[in-house]
């Protein structure tokens, strides 16, 4: 067990390594002085050349990069050239409000897949089945921002049951606050729900095909134990390794979302700093949903041996 | 026929559909449009669906269906691009990764790997930052964003054959190792990469409307689908159809390609068969 936590562990650090390389070069695929591109137009000389110094443009490019990625482990991602403010100030700031609304979406889309697949499954070419299969199927056909644009005109505009627009942040009111995440929430909740359906249904199929269950059934367990006990926790492996793909694709996916409800998230963040060629924001922005990404999906391993102990013996 | 047969039976019909409504409209709009989709009328903006303009008007009094057919043309056609820009280049590197393995499958699998640490629709979001958002960028953005699947899907079948005997045998006969691959591996690479080619269009198609509804994807006034739907926003409490019409569309394509999808990998892949 020990063995297999250090070798994922070991295998995230050259990745991690090539994410920084990549989005470091990035910003230098943009035509023209770096220290102008980082800095605006409107930049004075004498910061032009303080930042030309700290990226030390005049030595080669893995110096560059070493001294780059150094600043970075400190937590120093540079400065917006809109607003002036540390780069990691911003994300950590906006971070939060993504964090809850897609750690809300993919816990309830989980739940909702894990049972109506291993359901679908079990009553294979039934009815539910066909309705969970044809359902999941048209779910996963619908774009989220029109979903969620469809939501907010049914509950929004013709019920008027809740907020139309805005936001209210947690530390002013909270029953404001969840009534602005209610439809966002929902929203992904439905769309995410569909892959892990199908996910879920497929690999309990192929666990109710084994002996082992034929076994536990003649046993004379319960239908119930049965399920729960032996089908449950083996098909769920695979599909949570689908669930950390999903939180690393809502990280990205999220701007629509963020767009559709006016959510002042990080995907917000990021767009509205391509739209405005705030070039640091968005090279932080990118580094820092990509180690997410990265640390996310390492912990889904990590936790893949409680479902299926089989992958530390491997 | 067992009911899960008659069912795949029906989704493969039902897809097929689905796409050749889409490939009829566009070649509708190729010949003819109810109006000219860029035409503005500010005399009648915001109309409602009526016999003139069965889908309504928009905020510049824009027909809505001529729009949406010329949206349908632009989207495929980016997604069309995109698609084989992936699947040229990703095959191109998948077979030379694992055709010759040694350090260009070393160096090539860790490039692939640091693409895939990115969630897709961001890497797109961060070249177009750099590339300027144009259609040339949308399909380079979104190509650099799939080509490491396609390169992981060709490897992994090049690998699985390269040592079976029809291999050797073409190599002891003397064939070059263009010759080979051509003749041999590339016929059997065709099926897993025909079904991801049907994958990547639909996530292409999502990706380019996402991207437009975001503001940094087909620059206006040029109509797609997804700049459609951003656009409507303003107007959702008075012209509710211009929020529906576009969703429609694009959720009926997807459908389209994924039912498709589905069918086209049942058929080709022995193993799904029961």
């Amino acid at each position: 067990m020990l063995g297999y936590i250090f070798k994922r562990l070991l295998l995230t650090l050259p990745t991690l390594l090539l994410v920084s390389v990549a989005v470091f070069l990035i910003i230098r695929l943009i035509p023209g002085d770096p220290a102008l591109v980082l800095l605006g137009e409107g930049a004075d000389a004498a910061s032009l050349a303080g930042v030309r110094a700290d990226l030390g443009l005049d030595r080669p490019l893995p110096v560059q990069f070493v001294s780059w990625l150094e600043h970075a482990l400190k937590g120093d991602l540079g400065h917006s050239i809109v607003s002036g403010e540390p780069v990691s100030g911003l994300i950590l700031q906006h971070f939060g409000l993504t964090a809850a609304v897609v750690l809300a979406a993919v816990t309830l889309a989980t739940l909702i897949g894990a049972t109506a697949g291993l359901a679908a499954a079990w009553r294979r070419n039934s009815a539910i089945d066909l309705a969970v299969v044809g359902a999941a199927t048209v779910v996963l056909a619908v774009p989220s921002f029109w979903l969620g644009l469809l939501l907010l005109l049914l509950f929004g505009l013709k019920l008027g049951w809740l907020p139309f627009v805005g936001y209210v942040p947690f530390s002013e009111s909270a029953t404001q606050a969840f009534a602005f995440l209610v439809l966002p929430i929902v929203t992904l909740t439905i769309t995410e729900s569909g892959v892990l359906t199908r996910m879920m249904r497929a690999s309990s199929l192929d666990v109710l095909e084994l002996d082992y269950v034929t076994h536990a059934r003649a046993k004379g367990l319960s239908e119930r134990t049965v399920l729960t006990r032996h089908v449950f926790p083996n098909a769920f492996a695979p599909t949570l390794t689908l669930v950390g793909l999903t939180l690393g694709h809502l990280l990205g996916g999220i701007a629509v979302i963020e767009t559709v409800f006016t959510l002042p998230g990080l995907g917000r963040l990021m767009v509205d700093s391509v739209l405005s060629r705030d070039y640091p924001v968005v090279q932080g922005c990118l580094l820092f949903t990509a180690v997410v990404y990265v640390v996310v999906n390492l912990l889904v391993d990590l936790c893949y041996p409680i479902f299926d102990p089989r992958v530390t013996a491997r | 026929m067992s009911l899960r047969l008659r069912h795949a039976g029906l989704n493969a019909i039902l897809g097929m559909a689905l796409v050749g409504a889409l490939l009829l409209t566009i070649g509708i709009g190729l010949c003819w449009m109810p109006y000219d989709p860029l035409a503005i009328d500010l005399a009648h903006p915001l109309g409602p669906p009526a016999w003139s303009h069965w889908f309504g008007t928009d905020e510049f009094g824009r027909d809505v269906l001529s729009r949406s057919m010329l949206g349908a043309r632009i989207s495929v056609l980016i997604a069309l691009a995109t698609v084989s820009v992936a699947i040229a280049l990703g095959t191109t590197l998948g077979l030379l990764a694992g055709y010759l393995r040694g350090w260009t499958d070393r160096l090539l699998m860790m490039v692939t790997d640091a693409v895939l640490a990115f969630p897709g629709i961001l890497l797109a979001l961060a070249l177009i930052a750099v590339l300027g958002s144009s259609n040339g960028s949308i399909i380079l953005a979104l190509a650099t964003a799939y080509t490491p699947s396609v390169v992981r899907v060709v490897r992994g079948t090049v690998l699985s054959i390269r040592e079976r005997e029809f291999i050797e045998a073409s190599r002891s006969a003397g064939d070059s190792a263009l010759a080979t691959i051509v003749r041999h591996i590339l016929p059997n690479i065709l099926p897993p990469v025909v079904v991801l080619a049907t994958s990547l269009f639909g996530w292409a198609m999502l990706s380019e409307s996402a991207l437009s509804f975001l503001g940094v994807g087909v620059p206006p006034p040029a109509p797609t689908w997804g700049n459609m739907l951003s656009a409507s926003r303003p107007y959702m409490d008075v012209a509710g159809w211009l929020s529906i019409v576009p969703g429609l569309c694009i959720a009926g394509t997807l459908l389209g390609i994924n039912l498709l999808g589905d069918a086209l990998r049942d058929w080709l892949d022995p193993r799904r068969q029961s």
